[in-house]
């Protein structure tokens, strides 16, 4: 009975997750004649399936964009011995896990006061907003000079009141953190706005049955708006992870995976690949990338879409 | 009334017809009118390529009224590689583009997809130095513009002079001296980071060196047989490591950007920068009142008989796709650069930071003082090319590499095997034998 409220949370983000009722097959009757399609279907194949399935034959060859040599497998052998593909993919992994978990948390919560009836909630819900809309590169360069370790804003102000200045983005065992960071503040807006939508979708008879019964507003959060926001929840843990695993930007616009080595990811890594002209390398590179989000995304789409809520 | 639609849709149709044809023509060039236009590619988009390619624009059209050159800017740096290489590769290079010489130059298939230049009058005067830089064995693919120049240690003169310091000739002289330099409250060596690519100096620069001990090492080092683990090569490592444990480096190493880094030199904060003088025209810029107190030594060698390292001059270069009217117009600019007035325009748009690489060129007294401590090193014949111009391979990770090493966060041995697994991918890239 409760399915509806789940689904109205996947319609208010409706990216990812499937109904599985869509997945009944009905007939097809279409009202419009085969050749409509056609300017789609044409732009369709230019520009995704040749060069989706072009590139799976790029990755098997030594390609210098002038000509390209079939050497089988080789491409993928050297992807795996690259030095630095060890600890990327553990950079990949902690950025992706850092960025998704803080996403769920803060923007639940975030989500649960800007539901709640609070002074100045719609000006608090844009401004929670605002930096989505920001340019990545722009959110980068910003944060950069903030962060600046001898030059920048925050800094400063740390070294007024006597604080420790440590380099944001320049000390190898921060830098990594310091672009979680950035990206949590600039991501958790979106989060925030599917929890909302799953938790206004919630009717309000539960709550006034709980207070009725006079359950505690934590035992309301923990027994009827974690489990009614399900469908919020995974619709968030899908769609950042799978941007922190193919996170890019951000990264390349801050540390550019530096200072060495220390905040590369896997898509950073494919990047500078291709910019030294590696190119059926680092097309090798992103078959890999595009194989281990699959795999990690599918059975987890799945597992989270799997059973509607029980109360 | 069948007829009348049909008509009127066969108006239609043709109507359609010429106005398309008419688009087409326009986008056509304008040939039979007697003029000619080409397209320039500069070699970057800073300040000083852009107004060098502009200005030279411009002097070229007024010589050659008939001709009508567009300048293009790209981005500088592995980005604009990739751009120069999808534009030969697609067909849609500019008439005349602008890019380095040596191995970058090499990696352009120069014989497919360049116009030969062997027989141009131009020719006769370049350096062999430059000529082997911007040819393969089937002909000379380019022009010079700009001046080669050096890479080493740039220093404040002022510091110098004020310490009683004298100019190093071996590793443990430019040690001791930074040690003085430090005990004076100056930074003894100045490291920029934040430009990643400044990081590569204390090995690119030490490669004269490396050369003079053993003049086969480039050839063994394309051929597989010499490493960046074993010495002379370590040597560039070990110093990048050990100017980090001595504590020689300026507290903002990781973020310093190069032209902070030539301001702190320029102003005598910091002493001594490994750097390429190229640079120096951003100091004529941010600091033209001290730009004569910055001068250059070679990297000190453990043999204590210091080699200047020589960057060639960049290349002019024509590609295939440019033919007929636009070809003649495009070997008139080329040539153009190396006339008087290019020369000129080189002169004043860029600060000359070495040596012309041809003698139509003549570097003016006014050149900045640096250029006269690397002429020193010319006549005494203590030159040597930098490995890229020697070898086609240069590993696309030695910035980030070095920058472990000069943070501390590997060693010089591990540097140094790390770098080599990355010449061993980029020579199967590039499909040479042996390895």
């Amino acid at each position: 009975m409760s399915t509806a409220n789940a689904a109205t949370a996947r319609r208010a983000a409706d990216i990812v997750a499937q109904e599985p009722a869509a997945r009944k097959r009905r007939p097809i009757k279409s009202f419009y004649p085969t050749w409509f399609f056609l300017p789609a279907i044409v732009l369709y194949v230019v520009f995704f399936v040749i060069p989706s399935f072009s590139s799976f034959y790029f990755s098997l060859t030594r390609w210098s964009l002038f000509d390209a040599q079939f050497i089988g497998f080789e491409n993928f052998v050297q992807f795996f011995r690259d030095p630095q593909l060890y600890t990327s993919f553990i950079h990949t992994l902690i950025y992706a896990a850092l960025t998704s978990g803080s996403k769920v948390i803060l923007g639940f919560f975030l989500a649960l006061l800007l539901t709640s009836p609070i002074l100045g909630r719609g000006y608090l819900r844009a401004v929670i907003f605002f930096p989505v809309l920001l340019s990545t590169i722009g959110v980068g360069i910003m944060f950069k000079s903030l962060l600046d370790p001898f030059h920048g804003m925050v800094n400063a102000v740390l070294g007024f009141f006597g604080l420790p200045q440590p380099g944001w983005f320049t000390d190898p065992n921060l830098a990594l953190y310091t672009i979680a960071g950035v990206d949590i503040w600039k991501g958790v807006g979106i989060a925030t706005l599917i929890f909302m939508a799953g938790i206004v979708a919630i009717p309000n008879e539960y709550f006034e049955a709980a207070r009725i019964d006079g359950a505690s507003s934590w035992k309301t959060i923990r027994l009827i708006t974690i489990p009614l926001s399900k469908g919020a929840t995974a619709t968030v843990i899908i769609l950042s992870l799978i941007g922190g695993l193919r996170s890019f930007d951000i990264i390349w616009a801050t540390t550019g995976g530096g200072p060495g080595f220390t905040s590369d990811v896997l898509a950073s890594v494919i990047y500078k690949q291709y910019q030294a002209g590696f190119y059926g390398l680092s097309t090798a590179g992103n078959v890999v990338l595009f194989l281990l989000v699959t795999v990690i995304m599918v059975p987890l789409s799945y597992f989270l879409n799997r059973k509607p809520v029980e109360l | 009334m069948f007829a009348r639609r049909t008509a009127s849709r066969i108006a239609a149709i043709i109507g359609g017809t010429a106005m398309l044809a008419a688009t087409l023509a326009a986008c056509g060039s304008a040939s039979g009118s007697g003029s000619t236009t080409i397209s320039l590619l500069a070699g970057g988009n800073d300040p000083v390529n852009t107004k060098f390619a502009n200005d030279l624009a411009t002097a070229f059209q007024k010589e050659n009224p008939s001709i009508t050159v567009k300048v293009e800017t790209r981005p500088g740096g592995t980005d604009g590689d990739n751009l120069i290489k999808t534009r030969l590769s697609t067909g849609e290079m500019n008439d005349v583009f602008l890019y380095n010489s040596g191995s970058l130059f090499q990696a352009l298939h120069p014989d497919s997809q360049l116009q030969p230049l062997t027989d141009e009058p131009w020719a006769k005067d370049l350096t062999d130095d430059f000529k082997k830089t911007v040819s393969t064995d089937k002909g000379l693919y380019g022009a010079p513009w700009g001046t080669t120049f050096d890479g080493g240690i740039m220093y404040n003169k002022k510091v110098y002079a004020k310490l009683g310091l004298s100019v190093p000739k071996t590793w443990d002289e430019f040690i001791s001296n930074s040690e003085k330099i430090k005990a004076a409250g100056i930074t003894p060596v100045i490291q920029s980071y934040g430009d990643t690519w400044t990081s590569q100096l204390f090995v690119l620069a030490d490669f004269a060196n490396i050369s003079a001990q053993n003049p086969n090492w480039a050839s063994d080092y394309t051929n597989n047989k010499a490493k960046y683990s074993n010495p002379p090569a370590l040597a560039g490592f070990t110093h990048t490591r050990e100017i980090f444990d001595k504590g020689l480096m300026n507290k903002d190493y990781a973020s310093l950007t190069n032209v902070n880094a030539l301001k702190m030199l320029a102003t005598g904060k910091g002493a001594q920068y490994p750097m390429i003088t190229s640079v120096i025209g951003n100091v004529v810029q941010s600091n033209p009142d001290q730009v004569n107190d910055i001068g250059y030594f070679a990297m000190p060698a453990d043999s204590g008989d210091p080699h200047a390292t020589v960057w060639a001059a960049f290349g002019a270069y024509i590609p295939k796709s440019t033919t007929d009217d636009k070809l003649a117009a495009a070997k008139k600019l080329v040539a153009f650069i190396n006339s008087a007035k290019g020369c000129d325009i080189q002169n004043s748009v860029g600060t000359p930071a070495g040596p012309f690489a041809t003698s139509a060129c003549k570097v003016p007294d006014s050149a900045p003082a640096l250029v006269k401590d690397e002429l020193k090193y010319q006549d005494a014949k203590k030159t040597g090319l930098a490995l890229e111009f020697l070898s086609p391979i240069k590993g696309p990770n030695l910035e980030k590499i070095l920058i472990q090493v000069g943070s501390g966060i590997s060693t010089d041995k591990e540097g140094a095997a790390l770098y080599d697994q990355d010449v061993k991918a980029q020579a199967q890239q590039l499909g040479i034998k042996g390895w």
